[in-house]
């Protein structure tokens, strides 16, 4: 933006911006959604962080590799980026102006989303019926808020995506629509980012340690 | 000030945001790069083929930044060029201070550990 200096009657200089134009609605929406998304980012690192400390006292408790069965962390993890792909193919079919396919694509999407956070409830089910309860250990304690806190995010996200779809259903790809679901869709792909740091520093490492 | 001319405007920064460019192609390549790169570091720890436990650690941690990257310019469609290189900023200004947390903690909390009194020393006090 260029600062333009006037001189007024007084004599006195003005300063304005001389670029001031008025955006359209939604203009800046992706940009701040993005820092958002950033500011998320800094939350997860902060909880790897606790976990990265936290990580290996067991406190004569259960390790990763009693509690972990990686077969299930790949099945799970193969649900997440399957859901990423077809979300992908929401967005292509969007850009075509296809809403019934829009709408498929997201309906698959969210059984994949669904699909995740049931194996992962069933995991913690079963790690908490086997007596490895969140205050069990500072382990258990840091992982169940670090892979707890991405799970909720995943929910939440499975909410807006049902939103979503009543929304485009009610009132087809309008504008704000397409801008939804593309802040969906950078959220839905920042949570299968920080998916792949659980995965790796969570469970395949724990299981290595 | 008319109101075209900020039609056209805001037609221009829509076209170079960046977000137009997402493709089936981008996705697919995208989605077969990180399906490689999450099955071979759940292959290496299943398997056990590396000789030592450090070697394969730091060859998944590899796969992880890697799989970061992919799905950063894939899927996020990152771009140094979109909203202008602010996303960008965002983004390394984000990165630095993660850094400098995670590897905080990290340190601080390791020479603690190690700088602890020994556990069979304690005991003996009374």
């Amino acid at each position: 933006m260029t600062v333009a200096v006037n001189p007024s009657q007084t004599g006195e200089p003005v300063f304005y911006l001389a670029d001031e134009h008025p955006h359209p609605e939604g203009y800046s929406t992706s940009l701040g959604f993005w820092i958002y998304l950033m500011s998320d980012c800094l939350i997860f690192a902060m909880l790897f962080a606790a976990f990265g400390v936290l990580g290996a006292n067991y406190a004569a408790g259960p390790a990763p590799k009693d509690l972990f069965d990686l077969n299930l962390v790949a099945v799970n993890t193969s649900m997440l980026l399957l859901s990423s792909i077809t979300y992908g193919f929401a967005m292509l079919t969007m850009q075509q102006n296809k809403i019934a396919q829009t709408q498929m694509w997201l309906a698959i999407t969210g059984l994949f989303g669904v699909a995740f956070i049931s194996i992962e409830l069933t995991e913690f089910a079963h790690m908490i019926h086997e007596g490895a309860t969140p205050q069990r250990s500072a382990f258990l304690s840091s992982f169940f808020t670090l892979v707890g806190t991405h799970g909720l995010h995943v929910s939440c996200g499975l909410i807006w995506l049902v939103t979503l779809m009543v929304q485009v259903w009610r009132f087809g790809l309008i504008e704000a629509n397409r801008r939804r679901l593309m802040c969906l869709s950078m959220f839905w792909h920042f949570l299968d980012v920080v998916w792949i740091g659980v995965f790796t520093f969570v469970y395949l490492l724990g299981v290595l340690r | 000030m008319n109101t075209d001319t900020h039609a056209a405007h805001a037609d221009d920064h829509h076209h170079d945001d960046g977000h137009a460019q997402s493709t089936f192609s981008g996705y697919m390549l995208g989605f077969v790069l990180s399906v490689v790169l999450t099955a071979i570091p759940f292959w290496l720890v299943m398997s056990g083929t590396l000789p030592s436990r450090q070697i394969t650690a730091l060859v998944i941690m590899a796969f992880a930044v890697v799989q970061i990257v992919v799905h950063m310019i894939y899927f996020l469609h990152m771009s140094p060029k979109s909203e202008n290189g602010w996303s960008m900023m965002a983004l390394i200004f984000t990165i630095v201070m993660v850094v400098i947390a995670l590897s905080g903690s990290l340190w601080v909390m390791n020479h603690l550990n190690s700088n602890m009194m020994p556990i069979h020393e304690m005991t003996g006090m009374k």
